[in-house]
């Protein structure tokens, strides 16, 4: 399983936009942002957590589509399903791959955006902790809606439909716990919920993933 | 005799041409007996004027909208543990009318909200998780479409009800965290000393049961087109194969 993720990163890597064509798609959303809205500071401080929790779920969603669809045209995800280890094995993996290439990226880049949304002084730690408790589940839903549509010619926007619903539990309490956490309220509650949420989700979700990737193999 | 012998599409197809003109009768009494009562031989409600009436659509179609949404997960379930074809074409078929009640359920409540609350939208938790569910029908009916082999689409679209369910109850009760709502509570329910006055009571009966009946209806009336339609395909293989 190690080896799985240590070729998932280095294709990630080699075949070139792995780690920085999230980032960069996510400094477009942020740059992109005030032309919308406008320039003044305290709407942008209001809105500054949405907008970066919006843009790391974009990130991801248009990241998703090559955690399978290339395995599956070369065949490689044929001889994964047969080898010996488990198929949630390697779905897990897979996630872990394209949460260490989209999510941990934008956590560490995320305070920068931060700045340039004037994101107020007491959510940055609320911030990095909430997108490191979140995207993790993002990444393993993505790996479910990849696995639905793995075997479609354009299923890019099919995804999108099927996913995306899928992330409001994580967005509300992602963006709950930020809010209040700039705020100076209690967080507890948020917080535990975003973390019930995604180890249920990392627990869960593979083996439908598993199962939608059996069916499509058949 | 058992539930399973309906498995047989032969035994399906036989039943439900039997049943299928007492549903529709039923359906048209109950709906007509209904909303002719709920709509014109009801009194105006204090502080709510006519606009009350609205609820003779709302509440059915909203119940509907949910329980269809069970009703695809009992059969998805069925399908996927048994493998009955009636039965994910079954789900296949309630699918769109599920999405239909969820848009009715929205727009009389947008239509009773204007007036009521002076406004057509509110981010309120039900009427943001309806739209969620709206959502999870989208997904669902776009995934049956995009599939080719029958077999395949019935296995993954399953599989979406069954993680899109869990989803949707998550999503219901994360939004009730994360706005106050505007929308009042259960109107009916069983336990409770006083739900709204009978003489709104009884004609919402009605059509309740009128709209459980219209959709017992068009389900069998589109399981009855699924099941045709894949025979028909199975035939032009044969006639290729040939």
């Amino acid at each position: 399983m190690i080896a799985l993720l240590i070729r998932d990163l280095r294709l990630a890597v080699r075949a070139g936009g792995g780690f920085g064509l999230g980032l960069a798609f996510f400094l477009i959303v942020v740059t992109l942002v005030p032309f919308g809205v406008g320039p003044e500071g305290g709407v942008l401080a209001r809105i500054a957590s949405g907008i970066l929790w919006l843009g790391a779920l974009l990130a991801c969603l248009l990241s998703l589509d090559r955690i399978f669809a290339l395995d599956f045209e070369d065949g490689s995800l044929d001889l994964l399903a047969t080898a010996p280890i488990p198929l949630e094995g390697v779905v897990t993996m897979k996630a872990l791959a394209h949460w260490i290439t989209t999510g941990l990226p934008l956590v560490v880049a995320a305070p920068v955006f931060g700045v340039l949304l004037h994101l107020p002084q007491g959510a940055y730690l609320w911030l990095i902790v909430a997108l490191i408790l979140g995207t993790p589940a993002l990444s393993v839903l993505g790996t479910f809606g990849a696995a639905l549509t793995v075997g479609l010619k354009r299923g890019g926007l099919l995804m999108s439909l099927l996913v995306l619903p899928l992330y409001v539990p994580t967005l509300i309490f992602g963006a709950e716990l930020v809010r209040r956490g700039a705020a100076g309220m209690a967080t507890q509650v948020p917080l535990m919920m975003l973390a019930g949420i995604t180890a249920a989700t990392i627990a869960i979700v593979p083996f439908a993933s598993a199962a939608a990737i059996r069916v499509n193999l058949r | 005799m058992s539930i399973w012998e309906y498995a047989n599409p032969v035994k399906f197809m036989k039943t439900s041409s039997l049943v299928l003109p007492w549903a529709a009768g039923l359906t048209a009494i109950s709906l007509i007996v209904g909303l002719v009562w709920g709509f014109f031989l009801t009194p105006e409600a204090t502080n709510f004027g006519s606009t009350v009436k609205v609820i003779y659509v709302h509440v059915p179609s909203a119940m509907m909208a949910i329980n269809i949404w069970a009703m695809m997960l009992v059969t998805s379930l069925i399908w996927l543990i048994r493998r009955h074809h009636v039965s994910a074409l079954a789900a296949k078929a309630a699918a769109p009318i599920g999405a239909v009640m969820t848009l009715i359920a929205l727009i009389t409540g947008a239509i009773w909200g204007q007036p009521m609350w002076g406004t057509w939208w509110e981010w309120d938790p039900r009427l943001t998780s309806f739209l969620i569910l709206f959502l999870f029908y989208l997904g669902y009916m776009a995934l049956w479409g995009a599939i080719d082999n029958p077999d395949t689409a019935a296995d993954l679209t399953g599989v979406l009800c069954l993680v899109g369910s869990v989803f949707a109850i998550l999503s219901r009760y994360a939004v009730n965290f994360w706005n106050q709502g505007l929308h009042q509570g259960a109107t009916l329910s069983l336990d409770k000393q006083e739900n709204i006055a009978d003489v709104y009571w009884v004609p919402l009966l009605f059509c309740i049961a009128g709209f459980v009946l219209l959709f017992v209806t068009l389900v069998l009336m589109r399981t009855r087109t699924e099941i045709r339609a894949r025979r028909l395909k199975a035939l032009e293989q044969r006639e290729r194969m040939a």
